[in-house]
């Protein structure tokens, strides 16, 4: 019974996309806003069921788990992959976020689509996201799981290349598409490399057999590497986020889902699955660590000086998943997992919220030609509030929850990446709170036919954003830290699944008494309080100088806002050269070797028609006679052989 | 009373060989050499049966009635042939008056 309604959970969206794609635009609108959340809704009931069956110990074993096999998919010999559902804890969890935010945004995207052209084809992919990201964490094998990675990362292309007679978003996808295949070559090396060692590309064997190795060994750091270079690409970490800002060409409830909620923290729940596999790699850990605070820290400082409200947020969401590597890299497990909910509901809303604007801007994404909405916008500006301050983290919102939980694993390995840390927080207070006072204080600086034009969202856009403000405001409940008297429910609930790596791991991770917990909580608290104090000064108090000449000319922030020319250097390092070299290629090779021998043959061939063809003399005899001759030239040919 | 069979199975199978052989090489002369279409056509029907004769000793030889059944139908086909070659030459005679076929050598590039 249980293992049906397993199956059926990625069955529905599948079936969605199945009936939207086919019967394209031939269904009416009514049904397609029925089908498409409809099908994440059942999915939905379907996780919630699945997700109390665990919570009650439904689950066989003491590591609560239901693993359900579906079929035998290859097998020869020495080597087989059956195709099998694995729910524990963790897959649980991600299953709750993708279809409980999944839902919420599709019901948002009933009304923002309303008047698209493509309406059946835009739900029709975001049920194929669905239908692929539910693979990707129920497998119960990495191959499986490379399926669904591949399959988001398909939708992805669909999606940001959604308006596709816009070239600019076509080449956006593009990008998206290329950057994360560079990720995901190493991924696919790193599973090669994982069945060679293994013999088994099933999580549950993989890690039994881990537990045995020893830690720092070569070939679990090989492969470790090449696992987190798909996480990267997937992820958009340094050196592969390019594409995630870029992204935001899409429409916004995809941004919302596919570029914020879900499909970039793949690559944390993959680093989470195979927690086992990274702690008995330190290097990589380490490498992680560094990689996530790197970025996190580079994109809050890129963010403080864009313009666009979608990029602002595409940079927020690479800092915030470079916290969730932090975490990752300090073993702080249940942490990243934690900030990867609490950043699904918030971030989901901040998204959902830029979207309710720009719907009444009338497409505009700028925030300088924005301001003084908080009068016309009252309902998307108290949730956007919401999620800003969740963002940021203040307490007790859930940001402040999750993020303090890293903060502090990341205080007990180094104090240095800790105040690093702090100081990319505070960034990311300065320009979230910078977008939301640009956003809706101040006067309107757009033009009159905008002002005029500015109107609160319909309530099936509204109701999704209140009920993410909801999560976002009371999320930090699943997992109140014990100093603050909480019972660390998500910690208990997924301990299960990260039992197995606590052994390897070298400090407690919660080594802390909870004076010393207490007093960092209160000092990032107080500094990111400073900071919103500040952009309130800037942005609010004075009038905000948003002069692009003002900006390029000191040298710090012109740098900030061309984003340290990162795009420019990968394109004069790795772009020009490359299609340089094809273009030399097609002057050289194809031109004057591959054409003149194609050319060549043809001119051959004409040429010896033009000379032979004296031989076809008229004459029966002589056909006659050739004929003879030819017999007889065979047959001693044949004779002398 | 020997049957037909064995009066044939008397002469050795060289011997037949030999001499259809020789009988196709005439035929084929005559067609190499000769310029009127009548003979040509006359020297393919040499060729023709002796093509049936070696057939109709091989049957013999190998007792199968097979291959003079062959023969038949050899005939049969010839026997059509011959009908539209000789309506062929009557065409080509009304046309050009004659029957040479060195005169046919429209047939080139």
């Amino acid at each position: 019974m249980m293992n049906l309604l397993i199956i059926l959970i990625p069955v529905f969206p599948l079936l969605g996309f199945l009936i939207l794609g086919l019967g394209f635009n031939r269904i009416p609108k009514k049904i397609t806003s029925g089908i498409g959340p409809g099908t994440v809704l059942l999915s939905l009931s379907g996780s919630l069921i699945v997700f109390f069956h665990l919570l009650s110990g439904g689950g066989s074993g003491t590591p609560n788990r239901i693993v359900t096999n579906l079929f035998e998919w290859i097998s020869f010999s020495g080597f087989s992959v059956s195709f099998s559902f694995l729910i524990d804890p963790l897959s649980a969890l991600m299953l709750l976020i993708i279809t409980g935010v999944g839902f919420l945004i599709h019901l948002y995207s009933v009304g923002y689509m309303k008047d698209d052209p493509g309406y059946n084809r835009f739900f029709a992919y975001m049920n194929l996201f669905v239908f692929f990201m539910l693979l990707l964490v129920m497998g119960a094998g990495y191959l499986i799981l490379f399926i669904g990675w591949e399959g988001v990362g398909l939708c992805s292309y669909l999606l940001i290349g959604f308006w596709f007679k816009n070239q600019e978003f076509n080449d956006a996808a593009k990008k998206a598409f290329i950057m994360n295949r560079i990720g995901d070559l190493g991924f696919l090396l790193g599973i090669f490399l994982l069945f060679t060692t293994f013999g088994s590309l099933n999580y549950l064997d993989i890690f039994t057999r881990a537990q045995g190795m020893h830690p720092g060994t070569v070939v679990i750091t090989a492969i470790t590497l090449l696992l987190f270079a798909g996480a990267v690409g997937k992820s958009a970490q340094i050196p592969l986020f390019t594409w995630l800002p870029d992204a935001m060409a899409g429409p916004t409830p995809v941004s919302a889902l596919i570029h914020a909620a879900t499909m970039v923290t793949a690559g944390v729940y993959m680093v989470a699955r195979s927690n086992i596999l990274f702690v008995l790699a330190p290097a990589t850990l380490m490498t992680m660590a560094v990689t996530g605070l790197a970025t996190a820290l580079f994109a809050a400082s890129i963010a403080i000086y864009q313009n666009d409200i979608k990029k602002i947020l595409a940079y927020s969401t690479i800092s915030q998943l470079g916290y969730m590597f932090l975490g990752l890299g300090m073993g702080a497990f249940t942490g990243a997992m934690f900030h990867l909910t609490t950043h699904a509901f918030f971030k989901a809303l901040l998204f959902l919220g830029a979207g309710s604007v720009i719907h009444a801007m009338g497409g505009e994404q700028d925030i300088r030609k924005m301001g003084g909405l908080g009068n016309s916008l009252q309902k998307t500006r108290w949730v956007f509030l919401m999620g800003t301050v969740a963002i940021a983290g203040i307490p007790p919102f859930s940001g402040f929850f999750s993020k303090d939980e890293i903060f502090s694993s990341v205080f007990v390995h180094s104090f240095s990446f800790w105040i690093i840390a702090v100081t990319g927080a505070m960034m990311t207070s300065f320009y979230m709170f910078r977008l939301y006072f640009l956003t809706f204080s101040g006067k309107f600086r757009g033009t009159i036919e905008q002002k005029q034009h500015l109107h609160e969202s319909p309530s099936i856009m509204i109701i999704p954003l209140v009920i993410l403000a909801v999560l976002s405001i009371a999320g930090g409940a699943i997992n109140l830290p014990g100093f603050t008297g909480g019972s660390a429910r998500l910690q208990s609930f997924l301990a299960p699944v990260f039992a197995g790596s606590m052994p390897f791991l070298k400090g407690p991770v919660n080594a802390l008494d909870h004076y010393t917990e207490w007093l960092l909580a209160g000092i990032s608290v107080v500094y990111v309080g400073i900071m919103i104090l500040v952009a309130w000064f800037r942005f609010v108090k004075k009038e905000p100088e948003l002069k692009e000449t003002v900006v390029q000319k000191s040298f710090l922030p012109g740098l900030l806002s061309h984003k340290y020319y990162i795009d420019e250097l990968y394109n004069s390092l790795l772009v020009r050269p490359l299609s340089g070299l094809s273009k030399g290629f097609h002057e050289i090779i194809e031109k004057k070797i591959i054409d003149k021998l194609v050319n060549g043959i043809g001119a051959l061939v004409i040429r010896a028609g033009n000379t032979i063809r004296y031989l076809q003399s008229g004459h029966v005899g002589f056909y006659v006679f050739m004929m003879v001759a030819g017999i007889i030239a065979i047959l001693l040919f044949n004779l002398v052989i | 009373m020997t049957s037909i069979t064995q009066s044939m199975q008397f002469i050795p199978i060289g011997y037949y060989l030999f001499f259809c052989t020789m009988l196709f090489c005439i035929g084929v002369t005559g067609v190499l050499i000769k310029r009127n279409a009548l003979l040509i056509l006359m020297s393919i029907e040499l060729m023709i049966n002796s093509i049936n004769l070696l057939l109709a000793a091989f049957s013999t030889y190998l007792n199968d009635p097979a291959g003079q059944i062959f023969v038949f139908f050899i005939m049969v086909v010839a026997a059509a042939e011959v009908a539209i070659g000789l309506a062929i030459i009557v065409v080509i005679y009304r046309t050009t008056h004659s029957i040479d076929i060195d005169i046919l050598n429209k047939l080139k590039w």
